[in-house]
């Protein structure tokens, strides 16, 4: 099951979406999660899944592999549409029990559950084709301006691209670790609330120290490489806007408007 | 009859482009008291083989039984199986959580249900086996040595009482001292406590030295399974798909090919020596 | 010209107590002398804890020597200005494939260490595509490091390190996580480097077979050189390099017995090839 998190994969492809730059891409990722909760009417959502399933056509990553990327969020959206579900106030439609499903309720369960799904989906579109370091480094950029205010940009945006880098080590890792444990024995399955946190510790203690031992080995390989900070730095792959990027900004500008004056309908 | 291994398939991420036949048509009998390799390099499907024989990972399709019976009926209890298959982890160290070597491994002991004492007296067993001094016992495991380490934690496995013993390259990253401490502790676990041993490695030396029968795994296949003599005579074909037979076997398929009456199956040191005595001095008289 | 040179260096792990107070000190390097000079291809062996280790990250400047001294192309380790021209003149690979790559994209991590050092942008990209190409990695440029074998993630790792253009490069037992294969191709691009490019190579391991084509090799014990020589004259001491720990080639040690069982094949034999020409010129 852990391996099917595609969310932070990179799908490597040679597409337009690929190339653009991050900063257009975090820019449009932004609009569009904005206007999914603008959204309320059916003609809204029609402009955003043709927005959507343009740009996942013209990401050239197949939609199944995005698709894999909901499963493990298939509980926390069943939980929010249960919730919409029951506990939206309005004109009851059934009840039973002390349960009443109403139509505002109905409403809100196949709303949230829409823009869940187009959420997931929509921001699965960057991190699917850009890579961890093209986001950090589009994020360093836009976020450039904080540096005057002592925010250490680099080094966050550094953290955020190992951390990216070593997510899908440690889910390997922890897949091994429970693996060698439960041949020892270790039961991850039953028992109740307080029993099943104790018996994470055998898998937890071993993460950690592995996590640390890997951070140790890290930071010596980078400073072997002569790293020492943002200062000085040049870049393999600096950000510069090209053409496609221009026009890439028009239609995310395009599509906002759109969304917006469609929304309500 | 201990473990047969029945038409085993076993598919990856199956329905995906990322589908990978990791197990293609296994079947194996594994006899009560024997010591097995299983050689094959890196994506064989060696690791995924062993991990079928104690129920952690279930075949797509075809059968496992157990002291002839079905692992995966309903009414099979896996976590029996495991307390009878010991799986020692490539890297087993790395699993090692508990504030002291002892209690370490007590762990396992204690997850089949033992009391405190009884758990004490296998852990004392166990550690006295792979050699631990007992002014070590109550000390943490992270400050021990890597061969250390890695003692205490097949030691972990071992006091559970397993009657088959399954190590996934024990000897991975050991220096020579360590890897010839971990393989004397596994020959004598088999010969003095005739427990089934099954040895997954890199290592033909090892493998030749030490097992009485190999299986080489090639692309998710049983390619060879036969005793080491039998196996390294198809040294070619070995060398075909990444692996080697023994130094020494390919030293004296070249003597021979050189015209030096010599014997060609032979996979140990010992055996080479007495064999180019033989042709040498028998040569000059 | 002496590209390391390791004069008297020693090396002490101190271990203290919460107060600061010493509890421990562990000697790992007892005055080394080592000297490489430039295009050599030399071996350091022995066993965990032999303090080779210890003495590679001296070569990098990850270590400073307790005393004595190490220069490397003239320059002193312990002087902090050199510390990253040292790292420049010497790169390293470490142990573990994964905890040395820092991108999620090969060719991006091979530009992290130019990036580092502040190379122009398209020097960067002709450096890294030369050293990928010089690994033979560079059709993997735009994978993913999770997605490749160990054996090819070490030579991103040893590309990322020629992407600097060092003179030398220290590899700390690079071969010791993966398996055969793996260790054979990081084997023939580190040869390669060294023949081709002239790179000076210090090869770390506790593998005797992987040191049968060096210039020279030192072998470590208890943080003392306690053997020193070609190949040829370390294969020829059997007895001692086991005293030591290490692991003896099925081909030496099979000519070291018959020797003793009175056949005489020369000492030192390195290679299948030789002792099947020994073999073959005894028995007429």
């Amino acid at each position: 099951m852990l391996r099917d998190i595609t969310i932070g994969q990179y799908y490597p492809a040679d597409s337009v979406i690929h190339k653009l730059d991050p900063r257009v891409k975090l820019f449009g990722t932004l609009i569009y999660v904005i206007s999914l909760f603008c959204i309320k009417g059916v003609v809204g959502f029609v402009v955003a899944t043709f927005f959507m399933a343009g740009m996942i056509a013209l990401s050239k990553v197949p939609f199944k592999f995005m698709v894999k990327g909901l499963k493990p969020i298939m509980i926390l959206m069943l939980i929010t549409a249960l919730f919409n579900l029951f506990l939206t106030p309005g004109d009851v439609l059934v009840s039973f029990w002390v349960l009443e499903i109403t139509k505002e309720g109905v409403q809100n369960a196949v709303l949230m559950t829409i823009r869940l799904i187009y959420l997931i989906l929509g921001t699965s579109v960057m991190t699917l084709t850009t890579t961890p370091n093209q986001l950090t480094d589009g994020l360093e950029k836009s976020l450039r301006p904080l540096n005057k205010i002592k925010v250490p940009v680099h080094a966050i945006a550094m953290m955020m691209s190992i951390a990216l880098r070593f997510i899908p080590i440690l889910i390997e890792e922890t897949d091994k670790i429970m693996k060698a444990q439960m041949a020892r024995g270790a039961d991850f399955e039953n028992g109740n609330m307080l029993k099943r946190i104790k018996n994470m510790i055998p898998l937890l203690v071993p993460l950690f120290v592995s996590a640390f031992r890997r951070a140790d080995d890290l930071a010596m390989a980078m400073e072997a490489r002569c790293y020492s900070g943002g200062a000085g730095r040049t870049k393999m792959k600096p950000l510069t806007y090209v053409k496609r990027d221009y026009i890439a900004y028009a239609v995310i500008i395009v599509y906002l408007l759109l969304s917006l004056l469609c929304g309500r309908i | 009859m201990s473990i047969i291994v029945d038409k085993v398939n076993y598919v990856y991420s199956a329905g995906t482009a990322y589908e990978i036949k990791a197990l293609d048509d296994i079947n194996l009998k594994i006899e009560d008291g024997e010591f097995i390799g299983i050689i094959g390099h890196t994506g064989s499907g060696k690791s995924t083989l062993i991990q079928h024989l104690n129920g952690l990972i279930k075949a797509t399709s075809g059968s496992i039984y157990f002291h002839g019976q079905d692992i995966y009926d309903k009414k099979f209890d896996l976590r029996e199986l495991r307390n009878r298959v010991g799986l020692v982890f490539q890297y087993p160290e790395h699993q090692l959580f508990e504030t002291t070597i002892f209690d370490d491994v007590c762990f396992g002991p204690m997850n089949q249900g033992l009391d405190k004492n009884e758990a004490g007296l296998r852990a004392f067993e166990a550690l006295r086996q792979v050699g631990i001094p007992e002014d070590l016992f109550y000390q943490s495991p992270f400050d021990l040595s890597g061969g250390q380490k890695r003692r205490v934690a097949i030691a972990g496995v071992l006091a559970m009482k397993p009657e088959v013993l399954i190590l996934d390259e024990p000897t991975a990253g050991l220096d020579p001292g360590g890897r010839d401490e971990i393989l004397d502790l596994i020959t004598r676990m088999h010969r003095e406590r005739g427990m089934t041993v099954i040895l997954v490695s890199h290592s033909m030396e090892d493998v030749a030295k030490y097992v009485n029968r190999i299986i080489v795994m090639n692309q998710g296949r049983v390619m060879f399974d036969d005793v080491p003599k039998e196996v390294f005579k198809h040294y070619k074909e070995l060398e075909a798909v990444g692996l080697a037979a023994p130094q020494v076997t390919y030293l004296m398929h070249e003597l021979r090919d050189r015209g030096l009456n010599v014997d060609t199956d032979i996979t140990t040191i010992a055996e080479a020596r007495a064999a180019i005595m033989k042709a040498v001095l028998g040569g000059k008289h | 010209m002496n590209i390391i040179k390791a004069r008297q260096l020693v090396h002490e792990y101190i271990r203290r107590d919460e107060e600061g107070n010493v509890e421990s000190i562990q000697t790992a390097l007892n005055h080394v002398d080592i000297d490489v000079k430039e295009g050599q291809f030399i071996a350091i062996l022995g066993h965990n804890g032999s303090g080779k280790s210890t003495f590679a990250k001296h070569i990098n400047a990850l270590l400073s020597p307790t005393e004595g001294s190490l220069w490397v192309d003239g320059k002193d380790v312990a002087d902090e200005e050199n510390i990253l021209a040292v790292r420049q003149t010497a790169g390293m690979v470490f142990q573990n494939p994964d905890n040395q790559i820092i991108a999620s994209v090969v060719e991006e991590d091979v530009g992290f260490g130019p990036e580092n050092i502040g190379v122009p942008t398209e020097t960067i990209w002709t450096r890294v595509a030369d050293s990928l190409r010089s690994v033979g990695m560079l059709k993997y440029r735009n994978h993913s490091p999770n997605k490749l074998s160990g054996g090819q993630k070490q030579r991103v790792a040893i590309a990322g390190v020629m992407a600097m253009e060092p003179k030398c490069i220290v590899l700390d037992e690079p071969t010791a996580m993966l398996d055969p294969n793996g260790r054979k191709e990081v084997l023939r691009a580190v040869r390669e480097l060294n023949q081709k490019k002239g790179i000076t190579i210090i090869l770390i391991t506790h593998y005797m077979e992987e040191v049968v084509d060096a210039d020279y090799v030192y072998v470590m014990d208890k943080g003392e050189v306690v053997m020193k020589g070609t190949p040829r004259e370390i294969f020829s001491q059997v007895g001692k390099l086991k005293e030591h720990h290490l692991d003896v080639p099925q081909v030496t040690l099979l000519a070291d017995i018959l020797r003793q069982s009175g056949i005489n094949v020369p000492l030192g034999v390195l290679t299948r090839e030789e002792l099947v020409e020994a073999i073959m010129r005894i028995a007429g």
